[in-house]
């Protein structure tokens, strides 16, 4: 489905900072996949979905979705099979714009705008009831502004935003990393049940381990910009925290655990 | 009396001027852009309108032609930020001063008189006499900028109502958002840009056939003018947040500044002296509200202070 070819990025080339975050990388992802992603700091998982969805471009690589070349795409033009969430809560969302409007905007993702009302009353009625599903109390609240709500209700309404129009991938970006402990396993839970619905594929960053072998199908390990390890399905089940604390230490170039990945 | 009058006039201005406001506040609050194109944009509307007039086009036909007149100055800040990559401030501020020179080309001179032509406002005066309606001029001009400014504010309400304009006001909450929903960000700042500055020269215009004249140096400072009516429209309806209302209250606040100008210039400073006030009254405007706010949670420490140490 999704199909990377030795991508490359290397930030500020030629000064001091010169950093080679993604180095000749390569994944391959089948649809239906839901691929969760951990490393530790400047692995390159970050790098990695934003050269995916377009936010920066790639010094050299293909990315290839669902047989075409997008690596020289605008981002905007990606964005039509690309769902995302990012880590701050804010980013997802229009802080002055209403509940309703923001589903809206994203109702309309990929799709040429126009002078058509930007958003009709029938919508107004799935929204209720896709925000419903989530028991989170959203339904009764379309009409207030987004700026009014908690960073767990933004990042459950950036999640339905990023899957309103269904998306080729979902890229999930420690999503829940802001948020307590609590309310993050709320949006974890929100995350699978969606993905699952919808039978989405995605890939998802995250720091705690045991929510990368907790959800999901498949699990990759990145350090230095490149995927040191690649398991799925019931040997991934099988899965312990340390086991990958272990692996990591084995695998990783320089072979230290550093103090992000204990999730 | 005499100030009764002064207050009439200060109301036709408010409202003509106030279309400017409207302008100013799509792009720097709606969209978050900060347009310095404004003061340009202003005076090529009153130019382009006297000019048309002069040459013998119909009043009417001149305000439409300033505003395609005022979309191309808009267009011009959008490559230029766009396409050139100029930071925003800068593209507005090279707009503006080459729009000094278009300008004098436009005219052929440093001003245009207007006096011996029709405008609408001597028309709409003329027709409302023929049936038997006598209205001093600042009346009629009040009719007029009721009109226009009505006109103004249900087409913008309407466009940024739907899918593009909606896109364009989440454009100035969220870039990043915006383009990973599938929008192209330089699209929709072009296009809030055009419409700011269409905005902008057809108040230029009426401004323009109201005055009488048009003349090069009349945009100098319209900028802040539109300015201290978006904040003085802000300190006055400070709770009202639906888009319509956040237009009326510019318009309120585009009055109210005319009003204290009339003010001032009844206790005797001369016009020379409008600009430096007009900058006084936007940085009083822009000072109170925090200073109120500050004060509000100085209060509230020492309350809570009090209740502790009651406790």
């Amino acid at each position: 489905m999704l199909k990377i070819e030795n991508l490359t990025k290397t930030f500020d080339p030629g000064t001091v900072n010169e950093k080679k975050v993604i180095n000749r990388l390569n994944l391959q992802i089948s649809a239906g996949d839901f691929i969760t992603v951990i490393g530790g700091n400047g692995a390159g998982k970050s790098t990695m979905l934003n050269l995916i969805c377009g936010v920066y471009p790639a010094d050299g690589g293909k990315i290839i979705l669902a047989g075409n070349e997008i690596q020289d795409m605008p981002e905007y033009k990606r964005a039509k099979d690309f769902g995302r969430v990012f880590q701050d809560p804010l980013m997802g969302t229009a802080a002055n714009m209403q509940l309703a409007e923001n589903l809206a905007l994203a109702f309309r993702r990929g799709k040429r705008r126009g002078l058509s009302w930007g958003i009709l009353e029938e919508e107004r009625e799935l929204y209720r009831k896709r925000l419903a599903t989530f028991g989170l109390g959203l339904e009764d609240r379309l009409n207030d502004k987004i700026g009014l709500l908690s960073g767990g209700q933004r990042q459950a309404v950036t999640l339905l935003m990023a899957t309103l129009k269904t998306p080729k991938l979902l890229l999930l970006d420690e999503h829940t990393a802001a948020l307590d402990p609590n309310t993050a396993e709320i949006v974890l839970n929100l995350t699978d049940q969606i993905i699952s619905e919808q039978n989405l594929t995605a890939l998802m960053v995250t720091h705690n381990m045991q929510a990368a072998i907790d959800h999901g199908n498949r699990l990759i390990m990145m350090d230095k910009g490149n995927i040191i390890y690649d398991v799925r399905g019931p040997e991934k089940q099988k899965l312990k925290v340390e086991d990958l604390l272990r692996l990591f230490q084995e695998l990783s170039v320089g072979g230290s655990v550093s103090d992000s990945m204990l999730g | 009396m005499q100030f009764l009058l002064a207050v009439e006039g200060a109301v036709a201005q408010g409202l003509l001027w106030s279309i400017l406001a409207l302008g100013s506040y799509l792009t720097f609050r709606l969209l978050n852009f900060t347009d310095m194109t404004v003061d340009g944009s202003f005076t090529t509307g009153a130019c382009v309108t006297a000019v048309c007039i002069a040459n013998g086009i119909p009043p009417a036909l001149a305000l439409l032609v300033s505003l395609v007149a005022g979309s191309f100055a808009g267009a011009i800040t959008g490559f230029l930020h766009n396409k050139l990559e100029i930071p925003e401030v800068l593209a507005g501020i090279l707009t503006q001063i080459s729009l000094y020179s278009i300008n004098l080309r436009i005219m052929g001179r440093a001003n245009q008189q207007l006096l011996q032509y029709d405008t609408i406002f001597k028309q709409l005066k003329n027709l409302l006499a023929g049936i038997g309606l006598e209205l001093s001029s600042d009346r009629v001009a009040i009719l007029i900028g009721l009109v226009f400014v009505t006109i103004v504010i249900v087409v913008l309400y309407w466009f940024f109502g739907t899918e593009i304009g909606s896109i364009i006001r989440a454009t100035g909450n969220n870039e990043a958002m915006v383009r990973a929903l599938g929008q192209n960000t330089q699209n929709t700042k072009f296009i809030a840009l055009i419409i700011a500055n269409s905005c902008i020269a057809l108040a230029g215009s009426l401004v323009g056939m109201y005055q009488g004249a048009a003349d090069v140096g009349m945009g100098a400072g319209a900028i802040v003018i539109g300015l201290a009516s978006i904040v003085i429209g802000e300190v006055i309806l400070r709770r009202v947040i639906a888009f319509g209302s956040k237009m009326v209250a510019v318009v309120i606040g585009s009055i109210i500044y005319r009003i204290i100008v009339a003010l001032v210039l009844q206790l005797g400073l001369s016009t020379n002296d409008l600009k430096l006030i007009t900058a006084i009254i936007v940085a009083l405007a822009l000072f109170l509200p925090n200073a109120v706010s500050k004060h509000n949670a100085k209060k509230a420490r020492e309350l809570a202070a009090r209740e502790n140490s009651d406790a």
